[in-house]
Formats: structure tokens, sequence, C-alpha cells
């Protein structure tokens, strides 16, 4: 058994006999093929016992949505035996996602355990070389110390300062682009926009910020054969990440008056000085996915939603003031993360299923922003909403997303740099998305400006 | 019944009538005063309806329970008197309490 590298979609099948060597070496693409489903199966047809909701096929097809219909409501907490991951709970209604979440006392995200995503198994003794610990694959205390060294960064208070400097950005992003011709929003203002972002909060140059970007896409399609042929292909990847850092730690640490900047904290914070390369590694790679691949596919998910809703954009270029109710909207709608999972540290029941400790267990964020019986008018795109706050795509309890503050405050101003200049981002061919059920991703948005 | 003063970052104070049952930030909510997010509803999970007890007052509200206390410990712009509005329940002890809104809920 190995445990699970972070964030991605190593895959998993329910053998417990495979060695660590085994995995890193398998070919994504024969896993692939192996765990084969056709996408375009209507979910109903399937037996309820071998409904897979977790299947990355279905994500890259966005055929996903329905078959988290069919289980919140008729299978809530729903058992999948088999999966290129493994046995998995998920847990699809809004109240049992926010119980779930809440009680880190019984459900662990200790990555020796499983971590936070379904294609995590637990080891008790991880290979360091394949295994990256970080804060939020910690229970407490640990996961408290370390999130406390980097959270001032994220506090509204220092957010505010930042304000300024990520306007003039999304200004500059928006002037550069092409007119009267096809290009991908996702490249050209998504990326670019939470590159540079990263490379102030870490206070590295903004030319490197490519890099950052490249290891953000490394981490989430490590699993993914159309990327790397191996896992131990894309590990490979990741360590010259931590080659660059290491040169860029050595230097704060030589700084006199200490930087605020991200490595900054992570150097003089008690709980992070002293961290071993892979734990070092782990929470950068968790500081640049975290800061990058959520906020990047909220921003093109919502061009893409308000052009597939034409009402709601022709209400928002009436009233631009509807961007801050708009932006809590944008982020229910894509979900970005579109499940945590953890392991249950006990016997429990749920939703009148037993699960059993050691269990794992996938919170479906994406299915509880559906859900009818909590959010009004769920499967609708609505950016005047009453109450638009309420949704669960940042999660709740001790583990809720650290920079919530940071993505909304860079969408809010992306949009209203935009509406200051375009009338309308048409969306000119089809998205394509991520081949992944943990980030909810577009990869490209092939859009066009007239003008 | 109690009346419950909310001071906002600004200095605007909300004088709001809340029932007993309610919590202090149900009655925030249900009276409109801005500066409370809530988002998750009452379930002390996301910690939005961050408010600071004043002084005075605090021995009365009392310190925030455990799962409180981990919520309020990972946000670094809490102060000693900081609590978790969906925590407090409206009791008839708490008339004339005064809390002040932090600048942001984070």
């Amino acid at each position: 058994m190995r445990t699970a590298p972070f964030l991605t979609a190593i895959a998993m099948s329910e053998q417990t006999n495979v060695t660590r060597q085994e995995l890193m070496t398998r070919s994504n693409k024969e896993l692939f093929e192996q765990w084969a489903i056709d996408v375009d199966r209507d979910p109903n047809s399937v037996p309820l016992a071998e409904l897979d909701p977790g299947h990355p096929d279905l994500f890259e097809a966005r055929k996903e949505l329905p078959y988290f219909e069919r289980l919140r409501r008729e299978a809530p907490v729903h058992f999948c035996a088999n999966s290129m991951f493994g046995p998995y709970w998920s847990v699809t209604r809004y109240d049992d996602i926010v119980y779930v979440d809440s009680q880190h006392e019984l459900f662990s995200s200790d990555f020796r355990l499983g971590g936070i995503n379904i294609g995590g198994v637990a080891d008790p003794n991880p290979d360091p070389q394949f295994t990256l610990p970080m804060f939020i694959m910690e229970d407490p205390p640990k996961h408290d110390e370390q999130r406390k060294v980097v959270a001032p960064m994220f506090a509204p208070r220092h957010l505010h300062s930042l304000e300024n400097l990520i306007r003039e950005r999304a200004g500059k992003i928006l002037d550069a682009l092409p007119r009267n011709e096809d290009f991908n929003w996702v490249r050209h203002v998504s990326v670019e926009l939470t590159g540079q972002m990263l490379a102030t909060l870490f206070d590295i140059p903004q030319e490197d910020r490519h890099k950052l970007i490249h290891w953000s896409d490394t981490t989430s399609n490590i699993g993914n054969p159309e990327y790397f042929e191996t896992a131990e292909e894309g590990f490979q990847e990741l360590w010259k990440c931590w080659a660059y850092f290491a040169d860029v730690w050595e230097q704060r640490k030589a700084q006199k008056v200490p930087g605020n900047d991200l490595i900054s904290m992570l150097v003089h914070g008690e709980s992070t000085k002293n961290m071993p390369p892979n734990e070092y590694l782990g929470n950068i790679l968790l500081l640049i996915v975290g800061g990058n691949d959520t906020t990047r596919n909220s921003i093109t998910g919502g061009v893409l939603a308000l052009n597939q809703n034409p009402d709601q954009y022709r209400k928002l270029r009436d009233d631009h003031g509807l961007v801050a109710s708009m932006v809590p909207e944008i982020i229910r709608w894509q979900s970005p993360v579109a499940h945590m999972a953890r392991t249950a540290l006990a016997d429990t029941e749920l939703g009148g299923q037993r699960i059993r400790k050691g269990d794992r267990v996938a919170m479906w964020y994406i299915s509880g922003n559906r859900d009818e019986d909590a959010i009004e008018n769920a499967n609708r795109f609505i950016i005047d909403r009453d109450n638009p706050r309420k949704h669960v795509a940042f999660g709740f309890g001790i583990h809720r997303c650290l920079g919530n503050r940071l993505g909304e405050m860079q969408l809010r101003v992306i949009w209203e740099e935009i509406l200051k200049r375009f009338d309308t981002i048409e969306v000119v061919g089809d998205p394509v998305y991520l081949r992944s059920s943990f980030i909810r991703g577009i990869r490209e948005l092939p859009v066009r400006i007239r003008g | 019944m109690a009346k419950i003063t909310f001071i906002a970052f600004d200095g605007t104070e909300y004088v709001v009538d809340a029932q007993n049952g309610s919590s202090v930030m149900q009655s925030a909510i249900d009276n409109a005063v801005p500066g409370i997010d809530a988002d998750c509803g009452g379930q002390c999970s996301c910690a939005t309806c961050h408010v600071i007890v004043d002084d005075a007052w605090f021995g009365v509200v009392g310190k925030p329970g455990d799962r409180e206390e981990e919520m309020l410990d990972l946000n670094p712009e809490r102060e000693p008197n900081s609590r978790l509005s969906c925590q407090v329940p409206v009791r008839d002890e708490l008339d004339g309490l005064v809390v002040r809104l932090p600048e942001f809920q984070m």
C-alpha cells in the first residue's frame, strides 16, 4: 500500500497488495482503459450499487451532475465498492456534507490514513519520495499550527491592501486581449491573473509565474494519461518545484528583516521552520494549487455560465452592482473543488448507512451545491439570489478554504474591470474540461471579444 | 427578550429586539444588520458571524465552547473577547448587550 500523493487523481484499484513501486510505475493509460466507461449512458440505467460518481471521465464529459441528482434522491449516502480509486462512500446532500466536514474528530484528513481525495489510501510508513505531507492533510494540532503560520497572508485586512494591485493587473491583462479573433480565455485571463497573484504572494519574479502554473497543472494531472505515462514521471517534475523553492528558502532565511511573503512565513514559523523536504514541497504545492486551480476555474466558469444564461448576462450588464452577489453564485455554480474526502476514525452511522472505521468518505461539494432541499432553485444560475453565500464550495469546519476571501476578491475585481471594458465576452466554441473528479476544471474556453 | 446593540466597524449602531431561543447571529440577520455573513447558517462551522463582545458584557456572555474556540483560534484577526455569534443564545440576561463587528469577516 502507499499513501496518496497530494491533490492528485492517482488511481487506486481495490486490491491491497499493490506495491508502491507498482503504483508509481503503472501506466496511467492502461488503468483508464481498464476502468473505461460509456459516459453517454443514462445514469438511471446503471444499478445503484455500481454507480461510480467519482469516475474522472464523467467530469471530463460534463456528465457528472445527473449522477449526483440520482444519488441525492435515491441514495444520499452511497457506497461504491469498485472503482479505479478503490471503495468509497459518497455524501451528496448539503446538510450531510456540512455535518461530515464539521466533525474532524470522526472524519480525518490525515494523509497517513488516506488524505483528502478519493484516490488516497492508508499507508503508515509512507515513502518520502512519493508522499507529500501538507497541512490540509493533517488533523489538529498539526493542521492548526501550520495553517496559522500562513493565515495572516489571507486575512481580509491584509487582502484589502492588495486590491489596487490586483485591479491594476486585471486591467492590463484585459487591455492586452485580442479583438475580433478567437482566443482561449483560460490561458489569456484566468491563468494569467491567478499566476501573477501567486508570484506576488511568494514574492518571486513575475516571469516565474509560468513555472508555478506548470507545477499546479502537473499536480492536478499526475494520474492523467494525456500528461504523464506514470505517476513517477509526474513526481520527477514536482521535485523540480522543490529545487526551485529550496533556493528561495535559503534566500529568505538569510534576510535580516523577515519578508512579508509566504516562504518567509514558513521559514520563521515555529511549526514549519524544520520541515523535511517532502513536507516543504507538499505545503508549497498546497498553496500553489489552492491559489491557482480554484480561482482560475471560477473565473472561467463565470464566463461560461453567463453565456449559457444570457438573461443573467443581460441583468449584469444593466446593473454592475450585481457583481457582489454574482461572485458567490459563480463559486457555487462552478464548485471548483468537486469533492474532499475523509477517513472514518470509528464506526458511525450517516443517513441510515453504517460507515466502518477506516472507510473512505467523499463529500461531493458539487452535489451539495445543487441540492434543491437546501438551496432554492439550486439547478439554476441566478446572479441576484437572496442568500448567495449559502454554498458548500469552500467546505466547512477547521479545513474551510483559507483563501476564500482572496478568491472572491479576485473574481470581483476581474468582473468589475471586465464590465468597464467589454459589453460581451462571447463563448465561440466548446469548452474542454479537466479529466478529474477532484478539481472541477475548464482547460480551454474559446471566446471572442468584438470591437 | 433582549435589546442588543451591534456597533459596525464604521461606528454605526444597530439596536435590535432579540427573541429568547434565537441566537445573537440570527437576531442580526433577521434585522438586516450588515457585517455578519453566517455562511454556514449557525453550525459553528464557518466563523463568519464573528463579533467582539463589549468588555462590560463578556463575563455575562461567557467564553466560547471547545468547537467554537477551535474555529476562532484559526482567525488571525480574533480578539480576546471574540465570539461566534451563532453560538450565543439570546436570553433575558443579555438585555442591553453591546457587541462590535470586525472590519471584515474571514
